[in-house]
């Protein structure tokens, strides 16, 4: 024990993991719910970050936006690209056996970011942080920054509006559907690829949200800059149990706790916060590989 | 040419679905050699046949599921080959699969849904929904639980319930009977000759050979991708292919 463990401290911890975890959690929303509907791992997902923060930075250092709207832009535009993602990569071998898809998916992966690199270059730029989101309350001797209250606030109602798409609308409804047995969506007169569509519109939408406030908090924008997060998405999506968009957001925040603990009672161990994430990922796997939410699938 | 106007324009009414040598291979091996197939104009069509005939890949064929090879599939006079099933369907030919397919998480209410999935019209949504419910009160009393909770005969109600959702004009009805006890079954089959009083034309697909054929206006007798046999289902009741084809098939159920 190499820090005193007082209570300020840890909630000053708590703080920073659950801004951390607020991150991982809308990330791995995306990658819950395209894996409910298509049983497809898209690890394309990460690099939508990447995307969504170039989005935003080019309208508000190259066009001048204001930010609202270049954020609000960014998060549409990221929307339509995982639509296209999904028609031109995975659309065309939908038939295929699920390795096929797979591949292709880390294929996308590795265009978006070697386009990224030829289109914009690989040094990083640094992300400019809008006034609204400066500055920190200081709440004892505990240190809330404004970007962590925001962060926690925009996930929250995100969550909702996600939730209540998913439950409460009729494209939420042939969702789930979808999510168990794809012919007779098909039958009910229901065009799948529709709903697949709306599916990848609005992860990659959470994704965007997720990536642009990831770079007011880590503001460097480079094309590799979404790999890791998409990692540790993917590992949080798994913790919650894959499919499970409640448990996609569960995940999230203990994997972001957990991080930020991690590093927080062992400082010198900081390198491995990496390592503790995809070894967090192999227990669960050899252990409750249905996550926490997850159900048993039928098959 | 012998025949009038009137001939014409009347068989064109009565012929609901129209399958012309259709060929449909499945999983590489050719199961539908060149069957042709009419269902008239609110009759109960059957399609007999034991295990592996082909029925499922027939139907299948018909719904959009699988793609044939050739020949043609009409439905009210328009040829319905090649289209995408939920296009098929939203003409109002609308198939029932074998097994059920109840979605088993979601709700009662909203499996119906799912059959209206197209019908935004709040007040024939409520017609729709007070439809069903007199016809099938155990779905009403059970609507907000999971479709995955229900015996096999409340998930073959369901199935039936869902599908009127879809107002059809066909429908394909593939096993209705599997694995129901048989006060069940005859409960489901005397609700299809009520469906079909309603004016819905009827294509049943069975393998419970005695109960089909009492309700059956026609059918045909599938035997290795081809149609041996074919007649109304009074005659086809007696006729001794019909046994020997169930028999020498080695019937094991599913």
């Amino acid at each position: 024990m190499t820090v005193p463990l007082d209570f300020s401290f840890a909630f000053q911890q708590l703080v920073y993991g659950l801004t951390l975890g607020c991150l991982y959690g809308l990330l791995a929303i995306g990658y819950s719910m395209v894996y409910g509907v298509l049983r497809l791992i898209n690890f394309a997902h990460g690099d939508l970050l990447m995307v969504s923060a170039y989005f935003a930075f080019f309208g508000m250092v190259i066009f001048q936006i204001p930010w609202p709207v270049s954020f609000i832009g960014s998060v549409l535009f990221t929307a339509i690209l995982g639509i296209l993602i999904d028609r031109g990569a995975y659309r065309p071998i939908r038939k295929s056996p699920r390795i096929n898809a797979l591949i292709t998916a880390i294929g996308v992966s590795f265009l978006l970011e070697n386009l990224g690199l030829v289109l914009i270059g690989g040094r990083p730029k640094s992300f400019p942080l809008p006034a609204l989101f400066e500055g920190s309350f200081v709440i004892g001797a505990v240190n809330v920054p404004a970007l962590s209250i925001w962060t926690l606030l925009v996930t929250l109602v995100l969550l909702v509006v996600c939730a209540v798409v998913v439950k409460k609308t009729r494209i939420g409804m042939a969702m789930r559907a979808l999510s168990r047995d794809m012919e007779t969506v098909m039958l009910m007169g229901i065009d799948k690829d529709r709903v697949i569509s709306f599916t990848f519109a609005l992860g990659s939408a959470m994704a965007a949200a997720g990536g642009i406030m990831w770079c007011m908090k880590y503001p460097a924008v480079e094309p590799f800059m979404g790999v890791i997060p998409g990692l540790k998405a993917f590992v949080a999506a798994v913790l919650g149990g894959i499919g499970n968009i409640t448990g996609a957001a569960l995940g999230g925040l203990i994997l972001g706790l957990i991080e930020v603990l991690f590093v927080a009672v062992e400082p010198d161990w900081s390198g491995y916060r990496d390592a503790v994430s995809f070894f967090l990922m192999i227990v669960i796997l050899l252990t409750r590989p249905t996550g926490i939410m997850g159900e048993r699938l039928p098959d | 040419m012998a025949h009038t106007w009137e001939q014409i324009l009347t068989e064109h009414k009565t012929t609901m679905l129209q399958i012309e040598d259709l060929h449909v291979s499945y999983g590489g091996i050719r199961a539908i050699k060149g069957i042709s197939i009419d269902v008239g104009s609110r009759e109960i069509v059957c399609l007999l046949g034991s295990n592996g005939a082909g029925k499922s890949t027939t139907v299948r064929a018909i719904s959009g599921l699988e793609t044939p090879q050739s020949g043609n599939i009409l439905f009210a006079g328009k040829s319905i080959k090649g289209w995408a099933p939920h296009k098929i369907q939203r003409l109002g030919l609308v198939h029932v699969p074998e097994g059920r397919k109840i979605f088993a998480n979601l709700t009662i209410r909203e499996n119906l849904l799912m059959g209206a999935y197209h019908t935004r019209d709040k007040v024939v949504l409520r017609q729709l929904f007070e439809r069903v419910y007199d016809t099938f009160p155990i779905l009403a009393s059970r609507s907000g639980q999971l479709g995955g909770t229900l015996s096999g005969g409340e998930q073959q109600m369901l199935a039936i319930a869902r599908a009127i959702m879809s107002r059809p004009r066909l429908l394909i009805m593939d096993e209705p009977s599997l694995g129901l006890a048989p006060m069940i079954v005859a409960n489901v089959f005397e609700i299809i000759k009520r469906i079909r009083d309603e004016g819905v034309t009827i294509f049943l697909i069975e393998q419970n050979v005695n109960v089909a054929l009492k309700i059956a206006d026609y059918a045909f007798l599938l035997e290795n991708g081809v149609v041996s046999l074919e007649g109304p289902g009074y005659e086809l009741i007696e006729d001794e292919r019909v046994k020997q084809a169930y028999m020498g098939g080695g019937r094991s159920n599913n």
